[in-house]
């Protein structure tokens, strides 16, 4: 049970690995958190990450988590409330970017990553989000992206799945509200970090820390959705109503 | 029965809400709706004025009783009530008032349930003479978990009594209770009040007078620093004989109807108006026009218990993010950790409201009562300021170390292991409750949080 000040006491965390989640994470640890779990698909990257978060008031637990295996989800979130109680924030930070160039031509590599990015973060999602309707409180942090408010043609896959995610957890989002549950999504642009590395920075790009910093402001305030810096609401404002063939040779990689 | 509805329910902070489903039933309808209970649990709740999460029970059932004729019997012979769990102190005292008798116990406001009361094991001006309303109850009802009733007292079952008492509704849910009262020949106060310059004038004050008065509290004033560091004004009184009234006021002495002057209307600005220059102004003009020093106004009831119930919903004014209200106590020897407490907020620029301070008497038998031999300090702040939750859990560590604890019916941000630490007899309550309720059919949101489930 979160506290008056929106401190949580459980926090889980599906990318247990991401740079992102773990960086909200640490963020959202306070003296009150007592439990953090961390589910993901590499037990041996889990467990430095965990290493990276335990302290003697802190237990942080790694829990296998395959997005793709959905039939194992419902499973997953209700050994989680039985275990550790209840789940006050769920960080949904998983995803694969892929190489534009490659998922958009090998129909296997496509289909990868739209089924970990679209359908393992749908089905995750509405599972945790089962539980939190039980409990008549919780919040999900989702982590959508920039590019999917205006899919560019460097990387349609990975675009698309985001565009998917976004409307998907606006949309629970508010079949949630009624039930006490809290949806946040969150859309940074261009992130410097492990899964972007090689890449050139877009402009406006920022960090794992400052999406952090965002989220957590967002979630005290109920907000339902951030912008990552903030300005990139304003630039995408625009971007989104570029005429097609003007947007589609622009430099944007 | 009446039908489960699903609501999000507030505490008085409107901090952190959550949805349960609701019902309204009457003492007949009850076992029928605890039966309903869930994996979630049933919880009582009675008019929600508990500051923090203690009358939530998110994703399970929240009861509220209903109140009816006959919830109020009063022996006059021998000044004892019985009054329904679910009849507000309010309602009571539009009872009592006028033939001559008052509660034991009030706390700051009159829109609590009996039940409620009960169940914090609340406490008031008078503490350090009368003790909490535990000590003045002669025997409740309740409803356990298999759906039996059963009536318990201090000679009747008193492991179950005295864990009733204090026990945040987790041991079943009240029917109604037996409480003694106090007569009263008039319905006002003859009160005191005093401008106290800083902490240690405070602390010697109330030391030295406070065992010859009934009621006595003292308002501090923590923007106020350096010098001014604690500056209050110290209230005192008791009931008014009638030979303290003027010849208007003795032709009716036991007139009583209490109202409210004004209510904040549901909309107020997001940010809420009370911020650090709007409660420094405030606090700044409530010390200077204080008296110096006055003795022997006769004060109304109301005006000297619940001087808050004249604005209806205030809690209002402290936006969408709410308020958190912080209540600890500290045993005495341990004022300066009373003093530390005082001046980090001072420091800390949080604009808190006039707290309150008040000297404590002993504790009663109950293992999670919150009033113990010592000094009390309970404020105020916006949920909105800055650095909140480090500053609060800076206290926190303070009041432990003090061997000091907090009081539940306020809490919104502790841990379970404040509690352990401030409440050492917390295990002797969980065996009494394990006796009664094994498969945990009573559960809150703040039973939850702070790890008493």
């Amino acid at each position: 049970m979160e506290n008056a000040l929106g401190q949580p006491q459980t926090i889980v965390l599906l990318g247990g690995t991401s740079d992102i989640g773990l960086a909200i994470v640490r963020r959202l640890l306070n003296p009150t958190t007592t439990t953090v779990v961390l589910a993901c698909r590499d037990a041996e990257r889990g467990e430095r990450a965990a290493a990276g978060l335990r302290h003697d008031h802190l237990t942080v637990d790694v829990v296998a988590f395959e997005a793709t295996a959905t039939d194992q989800h419902v499973e997953l979130a209700r050994s989680l409330t039985a275990k550790y109680g209840d789940i006050d924030i769920a960080v949904v930070a998983f995803s694969l970017l892929g190489d534009g160039d490659v998922t958009s031509v090998d129909v296997a590599a496509a289909v990868e990553i739209a089924e970990v990015n679209f359908t393992g973060v749908v089905s995750s999602t509405i599972a945790i989000a089962n539980q939190m309707r039980g409990q008549g409180h919780g919040s999900i942090v989702m982590l959508s992206s920039v590019a999917g408010e205006r899919v560019r043609r460097g990387n349609p896959v990975y675009g698309g799945t985001k565009a998917g995610i976004d409307g998907f957890a606006q949309g629970l989002g508010d079949s949630l509200a009624a039930d006490g549950v809290h949806m946040l999504v969150v859309r940074p642009g261009f992130v410097i970090s492990q899964m972007t590395t090689g890449l050139k920075p877009a402009p406006f790009a920022t960090t794992p820390e400052k999406v952090a910093e965002a989220t957590v402001t967002g979630l005290r305030a109920k907000r339902r959705t951030v912008w990552v810096p903030g300005i990139i609401r304003y630039v995408f404002s625009v971007l989104r109503h570029v005429p097609g063939p003007v947007w589609r040779r622009l430099p944007l990689g | 029965m009446s039908t489960l509805s699903r609501t999000c329910l507030w505490g008085w902070g409107r901090t952190n809400p959550t949805v349960a489903d609701e019902v309204t039933v009457t003492v007949d309808g009850l076992a029928a709706a605890v039966k309903e209970a869930g994996r979630r649990g049933v919880l009582a709740r009675g008019l929600g004025r508990s500051y923090g999460d203690a009358a939530q029970n998110g994703g399970g059932v929240v009861i509220r009783l209903a109140s009816g004729a006959g919830d109020i019997v009063l022996d006059q012979a021998i000044g004892v009530v019985t009054v329904g769990a679910g009849v507000s102190i309010d309602e009571l005292l539009r009872v009592l008032v006028p033939r001559g008798f008052f509660v034991p116990v009030t706390p700051g406001t009159r829109f609590v349930t009996i039940g409620g009361a009960i169940a914090s094991d609340i406490h008031g001006k008078n503490h350090h003479v009368d003790g909490s309303i535990g000590k003045h109850i002669e025997s409740i009802t309740m409803m356990l978990a298999d759906g039996s009733t059963s009536t318990v007292g201090p000679d009747s079952n008193p492991a179950l009594f005295w864990a009733t008492v204090g026990g945040m509704g987790l041991t079943g849910i009240m029917l109604d209770a037996r409480l003694r009262l106090i007569p009263i020949e008039t319905s006002r106060m003859r009160v005191d009040t005093t401008r106290i310059a800083d902490l240690d004038e405070l602390f010697a004050t109330m030391s030295s007078g406070d065992d010859d008065v009934r009621y006595s509290v003292a308002w501090i004033d923590l923007v106020a620093k350096g010098r001014h560091l604690g500056r209050s004004v110290l209230s005192r009184g008791d009931h008014a004989r009638l030979a303290d009234l003027d010849a208007r006021q003795a032709v009716a002495p036991l007139d009583y109807d209490p109202h409210q002057l004004v209510a904040v209307p549901p909309v107020v600005p997001p940010m809420g108006v009370l911020n650090h220059a709007s409660v420094a102004g405030f606090n700044e003009l409530w010390f200077r026009k204080a008296p110096v020093h006055r003795v022997g106004e006769v004060q109304g009831l109301g005006y000297f218990f619940h001087p808050l119930d004249l604005v209806g919903s205030w809690n209002r004014l402290y936006g969408r993010r709410g308020m958190v209200q912080y209540q600890f106590v500290v045993p005495f020897g341990q004022e300066e950790a009373m003093r530390t407490v005082v001046e980090r907020l001072s420091a800390s620029g949080a604009a808190s409201f006039l707290a309150v301070l008040k000297r404590f008497g002993e504790a009663n038998p109950a293992p999670l009562s919150f009033p113990r031999a010592g000094w009390t300090l309970a404020l105020d702040l916006p949920g909105a300021s800055r650095g909140l939750g480090d500053l609060l859990h800076s206290l926190d560590r303070v009041v432990l170390d003090a061997g000091g604890r907090h009081y539940f019916a306020k809490d919104a941000h502790t841990t379970p292991d404040a509690v352990r630490r401030g409440y050492p007899r917390l295990d002797e309550w969980k065996s009494v409750r394990d006796e009664v309720d094994p498969r945990r059919i009573w559960q809150s949101d703040l039973g939850r949080r702070l790890g008493l489930i």
